[in-house]
């Protein structure tokens, strides 16, 4: 992608927000906020969860009304605020993380959903469809008008999203995280799409944590923190560690934690699996985890991780092989019986598999482990479970100013400590993390590396399952790669010589001369 | 603060009625409401269980009538007429058993199986009674239907224990945090460990039980039992107390001292509807609206509330 100098004087800024402030009661979530962007520009957006990135899109899309004093200019002219339908009249449209389309309706039914042409009030469908082709040509995108949207995957609702953006004649694309649940082919294409849109002047707003991406991507970074803006770095002045300081205000000398030896357990073996296979996703599985050593298990998204961890964990039934726990056959039933033996799943998806978002978070720590606290009857010991979720608090170091409100009104990063605490509570001998870091801010990143090494530290076997390569480089003594459902190979760390990437990578893909060998 | 809500709606209709008629707030007319709100409440008490676990429970006016029925022929069998009552309230909870198997083990829809056992159980309650009104005019446990303990009426008195019961086990038990934690997301409480089709067993079960004991109510407050009428539609006003008490139809969400100002706030409207000289058809009418709107402003209102 070239880097297009979108920033020069010449080009006059399609989008001026100056001096938003935005307070909730007490609570201030934007002071005093700038952002200038440019036609033809992908403008990146970072901060901390609860910086203010969200309000600010927010503020932008007319969702929120912004306090007195702040102004909105698109193209020049100013912008009312607080008005979503005036806002997507002005061409600012915004892709939300979760996706708003309606499933039972055609690819076309969806971009035209709420101003469909019409016809003495009957809908035309086949001027829909007739307006919705050019569109999707234009994006490249291989589905029909006519298909349901249930019918498609996440990455081409993602797609129909922005096409819909397109009807309305969008010239400012807000993306918010949009590659969270994508797979990384889905991903690609989403990148192609967001180079022609550049290509055709409009300019995209693009929200996310992954510093890849961004590299990728962004013409210029904007970071806030604090709910204030911090600074802009044109793309020629990225680093890591600068947009990491910017984010965190503080320098992070070491990020990945690894101080933890795999060596000083001497490598006794604690969960074996044996051939575990469920017929279908995942085939004939072999691996150890030794205590106090750190496997990742890296792997294309859709190569069969998360299944294989369902599989040991006996959240899924397994159709073959045999899982042993410090030399004993286990035969579970489902996840009690596994957390009974002494193994703990943290899922990728927290919000919708892990965390109990209306209960508080004392309950969200101790509901695992409430009927082992309870007094004679059933009865809860809130005693205990108060301590319990008090020195959770205390050690995970989860930030909230009491264990009496909701885990729902906790930050990413947060909500993952509950869910860490969560499992800690039922003292596990060997625990999975399903993703541990996504969706979670550098300065938790941090601490949950931080976490997993004392826990390593403390002779528990930790399997981490992460798409984040650096991430499973900076904390793994070893790395198990999956492909198509089966262990492809196997990376060990030593200390002269550090796992590279590209190993890693070339075991998910696979090489192509071999491919057909193997399938045999 | 959720639980809450409908406080003052209710306070409002009270104070509404009585300025309208005179009479709503003495102490008989009270003693009347708090007897017309009683069974709707036990059976709404139960119904609070099924719906925080993102259930429904459409059988318990069946269910109510089947028990009702037994209690009533059991009470006519010479000197052990007393046990009409539990062999009313374990119909009830044989009823909600295989409610709760069936949910819980075989994994049907709780909307299917509880209307197909309103079908079956009204069925039932037709054929126990030969398809006419059972009487017994000296039903040994009528006080329970008529009588007072320290002026407060008996049936008030079931419904309010039902109340504390249930509140002690929904706040303080590992059951009640499992009810909970099953209707906030039902894979997590699965992943974390707890006992999903146990929960799912024990609230229908609950919800059985409890219909029973509003069968033992009824029978004793009518000194008969009619298989084809009695408890038509009871379950409308039972989940109509439940949502008019904050909890959320999606599970999770609730509390059971809403329930009953939800009970109290529909016996309040029909007592007060008549009190006022409001036709029959029209307090249908007032009925369903109030519902609606006191609804419509709580979601509202928390709504606002959440996002300061």
């Amino acid at each position: 992608m070239n880097p297009v100098v979108a920033s020069s004087p010449a080009i006059a800024p399609v989008l001026e927000m100056q001096n938003i402030s935005k307070t909730f009661g007490n609570t201030r979530a934007l002071t005093k906020v700038s952002l200038t962007v440019y036609p033809g520009e992908i403008h990146a957006l970072m901060g901390e969860n609860g910086a203010g990135k969200s309000t600010l899109m927010k503020v932008l899309s007319g969702a929120y009304l912004a306090d007195p004093g702040g102004t909105i200019l698109v193209s020049g002219r100013p912008a009312v605020t607080g008005d979503p339908i005036k806002a997507r009249a002005n061409g600012i449209a915004v892709i939300y993380q979760e996706l708003s389309l309606a499933p039972n309706l055609t690819v076309a039914q969806n971009m035209f959903l709420g101003e469909e042409p019409s016809r003495l009030g009957f809908v035309d469908r086949a001027d829909i469809r007739k307006r919705a082709e050019p569109i999707l040509k234009r994006l490249g995108i291989g589905f029909s008008p006519n298909q349901l949207v249930s019918s498609l995957s996440l990455g081409e609702r993602q797609m129909v999203e922005i096409a819909r953006a397109l009807t309305t004649d969008a010239r400012i694309i807000v993306m918010d995280e949009p590659t969270t649940s994508l797979t990384s082919r889905e991903t690609e294409k989403l990148f192609e799409v967001i180079a022609s849109l550049k290509a055709h002047g409009i300019a995209i707003i693009y929200i996310s944590h992954r510093m890849e991406e961004i590299y990728a991507l962004a013409d210029r970074v904007s970071v806030l923190r604090d709910s204030a803006y911090v600074g802009t770095l044109k793309r020629s002045e990225l680093s890591a560690e600068r947009l990491v300081s910017m984010m965190v205000g503080r320098d992070l000398s070491s990020f990945y934690k690894k101080e933890h030896r795999a060596a000083a357990h001497d490598r006794q073996v604690v969960l074996a699996v044996k051939n575990v296979g469920d017929g279908r996703r995942v085939h004939d599985c072999s691996f150890d985890a030794c205590a106090g050593e750190v496997l990742a298990i890296a792997g294309l998204v859709g190569s069969g991780r998360t299944e294989l961890a369902r599989l040991v964990f006996g959240a899924d039934h397994k159709a073959t092989g045999v899982v042993t726990l410090n030399g004993q056959e286990l035969s579970l039933r489902g996840p009690r019986d596994a957390l009974n033996a002494g193994i703990a799943y943290l899922t990728e998806d927290r919000k919708a598999l892990g965390l109990f978002l209306d209960m508080t978070i004392n309950e969200n720590i101790n509901v695992g482990v409430i009927a082992k606290d309870a007094r004679p009857g059933g009865f809860l010991d809130f005693g205990k479970a108060k301590k319990r979720a008090d020195d959770a608090v205390s050690s995970l170091s989860i930030r909230t100013k009491s264990t009496s409100i909701n885990a729902g009104a906790l930050s990413g990063g947060n909500q993952q400590k509950v869910l860490l605490a969560r499992l800690l509570e039922t003292k596990p001998r060997v625990v999975i993390l399903d993703e541990p870091t996504r969706g979670v801010d550098v300065g938790a990143k941090s601490e949950i590396y931080r976490i997993i090494d004392e826990l390593a530290e403390s002779g528990i076997a930790i399997i981490v399952i992460s798409s984040d390569l650096p991430e499973v480089i900076g904390i793994a003594d070893r790395v198990l790669v999956m492909r198509e459902g089966h262990i492809a190979g196997e990376v060990v760390a030593s200390p002269d010589r550090p796992i590279e990437q590209e190993t890693i990578m070339a075991l998910s893909t696979g090489p192509v001369g071999r491919d057909t060998m193997s399938a045999t | 603060m959720t639980a809450l809500g409908m406080l003052p709606v209710l306070i409002l209709l009270a104070v509404g009625f009585h300025l309208l008629s005179g009479r709503f707030l003495s102490v008989n007319n009270l003693s009347i409401v708090m007897q017309q709100a009683s069974i709707n409440t036990v059976l709404a008490a139960g119904m609070t269980f099924v719906i925080l676990t993102g259930g429904i429970d459409l059988s318990v006016g069946s269910i109510l009538s089947a028990s009702a029925m037994v209690g009533v022929i059991v009470s006519l069998w010479p000197d052990v007429g007393m046990l009409g009552i539990p062999a009313a309230i374990a119909v009830g909870l044989g009823c909600g058993l295989i409610n709760g198997v069936i949910i819980a083990f075989l994994k049907l829809p709780p909307f299917i199986v509880t209307l197909g056992s309103l079908t079956a159980m009204r069925g039932i309650a037709r054929l126990l009674g030969n398809d006419t009104t059972v009487f017994n005019p000296d039903l040994p446990f009528d006080f329970i239907g008529n009588g007072n303990l320290f002026g407060v009426p008996w049936l008030a008195i079931i419904a309010l224990v039902t109340i504390l019961v249930s509140w002690v086990i929904l706040k303080r038990t590992v059951l009640g945090t499992w009810i909970y934690a099953v209707g906030g997301n039902v894979e997590a409480a699965r992943l974390t460990g707890i006992k999903v089709p146990l929960v799912l067993l024990f609230v229908y079960s609950m919800s059985g039980l409890l219909s029973g004991l509003g069968g033992v109510m009824s029978a004793a407050r009518l000194y008969a039992a009619n298989g084809l009428q009695l408890g038509q539609a009871y379950e409308l006003d039972a989940i109509a107390a439940v949502i008019l008490g904050g909890t959320s139809f999606v599970g999770g969400v609730g509390s059971i001292w809403g329930t009953l100002i939800g009970a109290l706030i529909i016996a309040v409207l029909s007592n007060g509807l008549i009190l006022v000289g409001v036709s029959d058809i029209w307090q249908y009418i007032i009925k369903g609206l109030v519902i609606i709107v006191a609804v419509g402003l709580d979601r509202y209102r928390l709504r606002g509330l959440s996002r300061t």
